[in-house]
């Protein structure tokens, strides 16, 4: 499978800490791939970086076979590459329909049509109804609870059209039924061939989830593989419990 | 979402027929001097709505565009001889337009900057532009200021040719509030002030959605200017330039309520017959300065994010059926637009 998300040696500092340290991964186009490690290992880092947040270091990025020197989250978005961040990050003052609506890539024309155009509106409610949030497509996003906001989070980024989603630990802080729906949508756009890197600390998400899985640790990835290989090996072992 | 709606087109239509009919009601020369002087900040104060409201940039340095606007129309008039009478209100809007164009170099490089450092930042402005007014002397006239010949209108109605057209440049900055507020612009503007990382997670072109509104913002804050520099007859560099200005307009848009279409309107109706009536009342003792700053901290303490958004937040809690259908964890939130 051709790899359509490529960083290779980067590498970020914060004054004398290696956030990431040389780090090369590669996401395959259709895999659904798991980004774990323990805290401060540089998933997020990573993250940042391969998502034009951060400037790196120094290393490179390539997507969908294109190098992208001077990564940037719109340009990037554009081309296909979405993220949802940690704690979810929603306009809030904004109703969920405009929060979906802003998503949408529009051209230099519309600048001066209707904010909610009826197409991006009934678009968005499809997408809505999928993630059981059309009865709040009205509503302030920053009326939500957590874990809607984390859904609509998720629903904003496909409205981009997206090729691959970096989704930053989705299930963390929301409840099990959520945590049931966010997976469900997972597996459901990896059908439709979307690709995924999660960063995840639920293993049992992990597990179900994804093939592959990257450990980082101290910035450095120090494997990769088969979810049941990688969890049963000596070095992963080491840097989640020390031993 | 409808862009127009009939509760909009009663407000709007509502708002133009009272600022015709009112010189028309009231031809006293001293309350139409309150009334050019609240038309023209209520002016103000919409225009730097467009880009401190919707966009959350909070501009410090807007009187720079209202100085601008003023030399201007006060060169135009000295200098190529546009003629008096009706004349140098012809060349507002293109003073306007001009102001618009020269602000983009400004804008994409303050732009850069985001929250206090751009405000510092504008600051700056505003007194580079002073400074110009004091030492282009063969332009300006320096300290000495210009001078605009008094217009040979009729004693007894003066004021209007001035009031209506401060209240043109209002209604139009209104207009212009209210196309890109209701339309993917504004939907851009207010994404940005919302969360500025996220809007450009999304693809949203936020370098562009700034300047557009810098500019527009500049161009329309630079018209009263104009208008005011005739009206006064004698423009000078630190009156032209002057922080107040910005000061008044910023604290008018937040007393009505910033990000909303009529807000700025409703503080400075507000806050320039509050200044101007402790002004004659207690002139002789200063006091009017602690009362008119009591007015606006007693608002504000009673409705910190302004009149419109406050009033708006305690009818939807006074009606159970226009709820927000969400768990109701936060705070009431406003959609970025509103009356």
């Amino acid at each position: 499978m051709t790899a359509l998300l490529e960083s290779e040696s980067l590498t970020k500092r914060f004054g004398g800490i290696a956030a990431l340290d040389s780090c090369s991964i590669s996401v395959a186009e259709g895999n659904i791939t798991a980004l774990i490690g323990p805290n401060g290992s540089g998933k997020t880092t990573l993250f940042n970086l391969v998502t034009g947040y951060l400037p790196a270091d120094s290393g490179s990025i390539a997507f969908a076979g294109r190098s992208v020197r001077r990564p940037h989250p719109a340009s990037l978005y554009r081309m296909g590459l979405c993220r949802t961040f940690q704690q979810p990050r929603v306009f809030s003052n904004l109703t969920v329909i405009e929060n979906m609506a802003a998503a949408i890539l529009q051209p230099w024309g519309s600048l001066l049509r209707s904010r909610v155009r009826s197409s991006d509106r009934s678009r968005a409610l499809e997408v809505l109804d999928d993630f059981g949030l059309t009865r709040l497509a009205d509503a302030p996003a920053g009326t939500l609870s957590f874990g809607q906001r984390k859904l609509l989070e998720f629903a904003t980024v496909l409205m981009g059209r997206p090729r691959i989603i970096l989704l930053d630990e989705p299930t963390s802080g929301v409840n099990p039924v959520m945590i049931e729906i966010m997976e469900r949508h997972i597996r459901e756009l990896h059908q439709q061939g979307l690709a995924f890197l999660i960063v995840e600390h639920d293993m049992h998400v992990v597990m179900r989830l994804c093939d592959p899985v990257i450990v980082l640790d101290h910035g450095a990835k120090i494997a990769e593989g088969a979810p049941a290989a990688v969890q049963s090996d000596p070095t992963v072992l080491d840097a989640y419990l020390g031993a | 979402m409808k862009r127009v709606t009939p509760a909009g087109l009663a407000r709007g239509a509502a708002v133009t027929a009272a600022g015709l009919a009112f010189p028309l009601l009231v031809t006293a020369p001293y309350l139409m001097t309150i009334a050019i002087f609240t038309v023209m900040y209520a002016a103000l104060a919409t225009s730097w709505n467009l880009l401190g409201g919707f966009s959350g940039y909070l501009s410090l340095g807007h009187a720079a565009f209202f100085g601008v606007g003023a030399y201007a129309e006060a060169i135009v008039f000295t200098h190529i001889g546009i003629g008096g009478g009706y004349r140098p209100f012809a060349m507002v809007p293109l003073i306007g337009l001009g102001v618009a164009v020269a602000a983009i170099p400004i804008a994409i490089v303050f732009l850069r900057v985001r929250g206090a450092t751009f405000a510092i930042v504008t600051i700056s402005l505003l007194f580079i532009v002073q400074l110009l007014a004091f030492n282009l002397r063969s332009l300006t006239n320096g300290a000495q200021g210009m001078s605009m010949a008094i217009p040979p209108f009729p004693v007894a109605t003066y004021e209007r040719p001035f009031y209506y057209a401060m209240l043109a440049v209002f209604l139009g900055s209104v207009l212009c509030c209210w196309i890109v507020s209701t339309g993917k612009l504004g939907l851009m503007l207010f994404a940005i002030r919302d969360d500025e990382d996220r809007a450009h997670g999304l693809g949203i072109r936020v370098t562009a959605a700034k300047v557009i509104a810098f500019c527009v913002s500049a161009g329309l804050f630079a018209m009263p200017g104009a208008i005011w520099a005739y009206y006064e007859g004698f423009i000078y560099p630190q009156f032209a330039v002057d922080p107040l200005v910005t000061i008044g307009a910023v604290l008018m848009a937040f007393l009505g309520g910033r990000g909303t279409i009529w807000g700025p309107m409703l503080g400075a109706l507000i806050l320039v017959p509050a200044q101007q009536y402790l002004a004659y009342s207690q002139g002789a003792s200063q006091l009017y300065l602690i009362g008119y700053s009591a007015v606006f901290l007693v608002i504000m303490l009673l409705m910190p994010r302004g009149i419109i958004p406050s009033l708006r937040d305690l009818a939807v809690s006074h009606n159970p059926f226009d709820r927000p259908a969400g768990n109701g964890e936060s705070k009431p939130s406003t959609s970025g637009v509103s009356p």
